[in-house]
């Protein structure tokens, strides 16, 4: 068999986090240019506050303003950022003991790599809008550096809302606000995820095979079931499917429903029918569109065929066909496909 | 209690990257296959499975669902799935066949880590209020981690490099190892950082793969192997969610379940950690308290190969087949989380205590 | 060493609804493990264990989101095991926690289930087009509703059966402070005419979602004989898990084999010969009304193709024979994740006479039901007033 296919396939959402009080707390004094530990049972101070103990797990809420100084216990250099990180230039991860705290914090420290030591002294710069969010700021060395300059990539643009783009930005944070606005009770956390997807070495050979406008089926061997697309491991079997049938573009809907309901991501405008598809010479039905005929008289048994997008638009994918239409044959009898439901 | 027993291990090929799909189902047939043959049972000879796998790193809701296709679980089967290390896996199916319900039991853990960026993936272990939204992946945890260790004078960068490099060269008798190499801690040091301090041995490599091991009690461990790995003790724990609350330079959860497991006794000819990075070693060494002259992964461990939610599962199964082979007792080690937050250890015996 | 008998001790639950936005995920579930203690009677430092099991990770958008929980959820220093068995991972929960205590490994453990579906959108992550494939899928529903068509057409149940199940299930839920969704006006006539979302399945006959927790503590004897005089415990009389593949030639969809089995070890291993005069109230997992008269006949109530007649004659009203959900159900309330364990954990109630406004009277034996996946994965145990011998 030929190289198994693969796609790219990239998730993003941008979760919402209702933050509950303790977090709360922590990220409306980040929006408020304020840094906040949390005493613990054992009398440490830990940032950001924990919501529960950790040795006893009762709740806490004794905060404690701690900073906005510190010393870095420890470091690593970031020479190539990457989109999910808050600075677009090269930077260090860091562990920062705030003045106050008996633990450090883990955050970003924009500054010079030469300068880099355990127990350097940094402070936080605050960016000017602040949403309450962890990235509000970045630390950078107590002695202000004169040397770091503002991103002039084109490719990262440096963005005024970046706290640590303009060394020349005062340390301080911009009015705090805090006396009339609302707590910060929910944040914002987009997350990306990329992933090269594979199909199959099996399901590769369907792919092709819908590439040239053929179904390609595959069953264990003969007398077995024929599966499309065929499988890695036939699941009653545990072993590959591997010997290849070709099957029709025609077929049987054994079941179906009517998706009338919107919702996000959806590729298809609703109303459309969902059906399963039973393809002759096939012994599992594939899902499908069922089109060219009002949904209301779309039906189980009814006998359909694929329609073809043009050549010109085929690729490695089921939605060479475009949808399936009635044929106008007679339903098939309930006997052929009730097995399959 | 019940006497369990490892009585087979099987595992896929670690390799950068298969060219199967993140279900695991092309390399897991081959290790169900595999104990099939070398126990001479079935599908239908197993009472109980278990497996452990992660949707992130497929990148899809119910990822796990597809791998079951790799059973032919037709008639259905009695089966559960942790979304964790499959060690944790096999502690879920070892309660089961203390139970007496069954008497064996099959579990499998796999991950197609080639598929997305593992380091930054792994990075969404952490805290998603306040310290996954920084970006932060895994190594960068893990270079702060071996940082302030090297400032308090816990290891040098030379141990970090011995530890590599005696790794890698003992690799070199693990047909299936995918780093080996006959090298020293002289030569890994003059080699580049990649995540400051670490440099690239101190790292794991990614590793796509997947590990099954069938469980049995009694005589029914008896009868299916000439020399059962007995679990005399299985036991684990987890540490703190507040990531810079915990002591970086200590591993509480995996004291107490070495503890624990151990029972008392520190006799073991050999440990099988689950430590993807050089330092880590040798804190999870400190914290289970190991002997000066107790081999540590023999096979060369996760520095030379790393599948991913199979990587716990596979240790045991390695310190199993010590025991198949000979060893009196032998200890096996899964973490997983950011800087090895839940750790699990299991003593295997040549004996039933 | 045999089995030890283990009970539910206590049960602790969340209100449930669309959106929690003044808890963290923590806040959520601890909301429930304190009322499980409380209801209990224990405190921290006795529970020896956790169990906790979730819908897929994608949800919340954190991976194995628990390791950032371990000290809200009273884990921290102890052993922890996340199990996820798809939407059965409730009920999975459940029975993993309860084969800790059965095995003699612990005398008390937590087990915890839990959803936040308000930190993103469960369609979104259940319906993320996979390449090469055909963005057909349309959520859970878009899954089921092909399915129930097969039901109606194989059973020739008529089609206001499914809107009997809603008017009930919305109901009961009434009847539960707790609740999603309360509706106690609802009828028949005004399911039937809610908007047709996924044909046949109407928006009425449609669970909703939820954010929300559900927490027991499950003891050993001992535990449960330490509970204080008068306070009943539900004793565990059996579980049983089955799992099958999604799709293979000539699968049955609709009264799968997996959830038979899995029925036939439960009623075996309770020693039930006829479930239905046997077991006096079930908590089914019907997130679409349909799944009633299905699961049914799945689990061996009603003989196949008969069990929208029982719905139809009542049986499963809360005045009938076999009351069925009598919380309300997943159609009342969804935090996926949970939603398995809210069905164990009610039937215990029902047991423990602590049910409250939805109680039954007299119940001795109660039968708590999970299932997930392409109608794939079971989880299902009995509990009752008998210890187990």
């Amino acid at each position: 068999m030929n190289q198994p296919l693969t796609a790219p396939l990239d998730l993003f959402f941008d979760y919402q986090r209702s933050t509950g009080p303790t977090i709360g707390a922590f990220v409306t004094g980040l929006r408020d240019g304020r840094l906040l530990g949390a005493r613990i049972g054992d009398g440490r101070v830990l940032v950001p506050p924990p919501e529960y103990d950790p040795a006893t797990g009762v709740p806490i809420d004794d905060f404690v303003e701690v900073g906005p100084a510190g010393t870095v216990l420890s470091y690593s250099w970031q020479d190539e950022p990457q989109p999910e990180h808050p600075l677009d230039t090269p930077f260090a991860w860091a562990l920062v003991q705030l003045d106050g705290a008996d633990t450090p914090l883990l955050h970003v420290l924009q500054g010079d790599r030469d300068e880099l030591e355990v127990g350097l002294r940094v402070v936080p710069r605050w960016a000017d809008e602040r949403a309450g969010r962890i990235t509000d700021l970045v630390f950078v060395p107590e002695r202000r550096l004169s040397s770091s300059k503002p991103s002039s990539d084109p490719e990262h643009p440096s963005s005024t809302s970046q706290p640590g783009s303009d060394p020349e930005r005062p340390l301080s944070p911009s009015t705090p606000s805090s006396a009339e606005a609302e707590p910060v009770s929910l944040i914002n956390t987009p997350i990306a995820l990329s992933i090269e997807h594979s199909a199959s070495a099996q399901e590769s050979e369907y792919l092709r095979g819908l590439a040239r406008g053929e179904l390609i089926g595959a069953r264990v061997g003969p007398g077995s079931p024929v599966y499309i697309p065929p499988r890695g491991a036939s699941p009653t079997d545990g072993v590959p499917t591997e010997e290849f049938v070709q099957v029709a573009d025609t077929g049987t809907v054994t079941t179906f429903c009517i998706v009338n309901v919107p919702f996000l991501g959806q590729q298809i405008t609703p109303p459309y029918v969902s059906a399963y598809v039973l393809l002759d010479g096939a012994d599992i039905a594939i899902q499908h569109l069922i089109l060219e005929c009002p949904a209301d008289e779309v039906r189980m048994g009814m006998r359909v065929q694929a329609k073809w997008r043009p050549e010109s638009e085929w690729g490695h994918t089921l939605r060479n066909i475009e949808y399936f239409r009635p044929t106008g044959e007679p339903d098939a009898d309930y006997e052929t496909y009730r097995h399959h439901l | 209690m019940t006497d369990i027993a490892v009585v087979g291990f099987a595992h896929a090929p670690h390799t950068p990257a298969t060219d199967g799909t993140t279900n695991g189902v092309e390399m897991l047939v081959p290790c169900f296959q595999d104990l099939y043959a070398g126990l001479g049972i079935t599908k239908s000879d197993i009472g109980f499975w278990c497996s452990g796998s992660s949707d992130y790193l497929a990148g899809r809701a119910f990822s796990f669902i597809a791998a079951i296709d790799a059973i032919g679980a037709v008639p259905p089967i009695n089966e559960s799935h942790v979304e964790m290390d499959a060690a944790w896996a096999l502690y879920e199916a070892w309660v089961k066949l203390v139970t007496g319900e069954v008497d064996t039991a099959l579990v499998y853990g796999f991950g197609k880590a080639s598929a997305g960026r593992l380091d930054r993936t792994l990075g969404l272990q952490t805290d998603p209020y306040l310290v996954a939204p920084l970006g932060v992946a895994d190594s960068n945890l893990a270079a702060l981690q071996a940082r302030l260790g090297l400032a308090a004078g816990r290891w040098t960068e030379r141990d970090l490099a011995e530890v590599a490099a005696r790794a890698r060269r003992a690799a070199l008798a693990t047909p299936d190892a995918q780093i080996a190499e006959d090298v020293d801690a002289e030569e890994l040091l003059t080699r580049p950082v990649v995540a400051d301090p670490l440099r690239e041995h101190d790292c794991p490599p990614i590793t796509d793969g997947a590990a099954a091991i069938v469980l049995a009690a009694g005589d029914r461990a008896r009868e299916l192997c000439d020399r059962p790995a007995w679990i005399t003790g299985i036991e684990h724990r987890i540490d703190s969610a507040h990531l810079t609350g915990r002591d970086w330079l200590a591993m509480p959860s995996l004291t107490t379940a070495a503890e624990r497991a151990l029972g008392g006794d520190p006799t073991l000819d050999a440990a099988y950690l689950h430590t993807p990075y050089s330092h880590q070693e040798l804190l999870a060494r400190a914290a289970i308290g190991l002997a000066e002259d107790v081999p540590v992964n023999p096979d060369g461990g996760p520095l030379t190969g790393n599948p991913m939610f199979s990587g716990g599962l596979e240790r045991i199964g390695r310190a199993a087949r010590r025991v198949f082979d000979g060893a009196e007792r032998v200890l096996a080690h899964a973490g997983q989380g950011p800087l090895l937050q839940q750790n699990l250890v299991a003593v295997l015996e040549g004996s039933p205590r | 060493m045999s089995k030890q008998p283990a009970a539910v001790l206590g049960v602790g639950q969340t209100h449930y609804t669309s959106k929690r936005l003044d808890v963290s995920m923590s806040g959520l579930v601890r909301e429930a493990i304190d009322k499980a203690l409380a209801d209990a009677r224990v405190g921290w430092d006795e529970i020896d264990a956790v169990v906790i099991g979730k819908a897929p990770d994608l949800f919340e958008g954190a991976m194995m989101p628990e390791l950032a929980m371990a000290d809200a959820i009273g884990a921290t220093g102890k052993p922890l095991l996340r199990v996820h068995t798809a939407g059965s991972v409730g009920g999975s929960t459940a029975n993993v926690a309860a084969s800790l205590v059965q095995a003699g490994v612990h005398a008390r453990v937590l087990a915890v289930a839990w959803e936040k579906q308000s930190e993103s959108n469960a369609m979104w992550a259940l319906s993320i087009p996979v390449p090469f494939s055909m963005p057909v899928g349309a959520g859970a529903g878009g899954y089921f509703a092909p399915h129930v068509r097969s039901y109606i057409r194989k059973s020739g149940a008529p089609e206001n059966i499914g809107a009997i199940v809603a008017a009930k299930d919305r109901r009961n839920g009434a009847r539960n402070p707790l609740a999603h969704l309360k509706q106690p006006d609802i009828t028949v006539e005004s399911v039937q005419a809610s908007q047709m979302l996924w044909d046949p399945i109407r928006f009425a006959e449609t669970c909703p979602s939820s954010d929300g927790a559900c927490a027991m503590v499950i003891g050993n004897e001992e535990a449960a004989d330490r509970v204080e005089e008068g306070r009943r415990v539900a004793w565990i009389q059996a579980t049983a898990m089955r799992t099958e593949p999604t799709t293979f030639s000539g699968r049955d969809h609709i009264n799968p084999r997996a959830g038979r089995d899995a029925a036939a070890a439960l009623w075996r291993a309770a020693g039930v010969d006829d479930p239905f005069t046997e077991i006096d109230c079930a908590e089914i997992y019907v997130p679409f009304s349909w799944f009633e008269p299905m699961w049914l006949e799945n689990l061996g109530f009603a003989e196949e193709f008969t069990g929208w007649r029982m719905v139809a004659e009542g049986v499963t009203a809360p005045d009938g024979a076999l009351p069925v959900n009598m919380s309300g159900g997943v159609l009342s309330s969804n935090p996926i994740g949970a939603s398995g364990m809210i069905r164990f954990a009610e039937a215990a109630l029902q047991v423990m006479g602590r049910a409250g406004g939805h109680q039954l009277d007299g119940v001795r034996r109660a039968l708590g039901h999970a299932y997930g996946g392409g109608s794939q994965y079971f989880s299902m145990w009995v509990v009752g007033a008998d210890r187990p011998s």
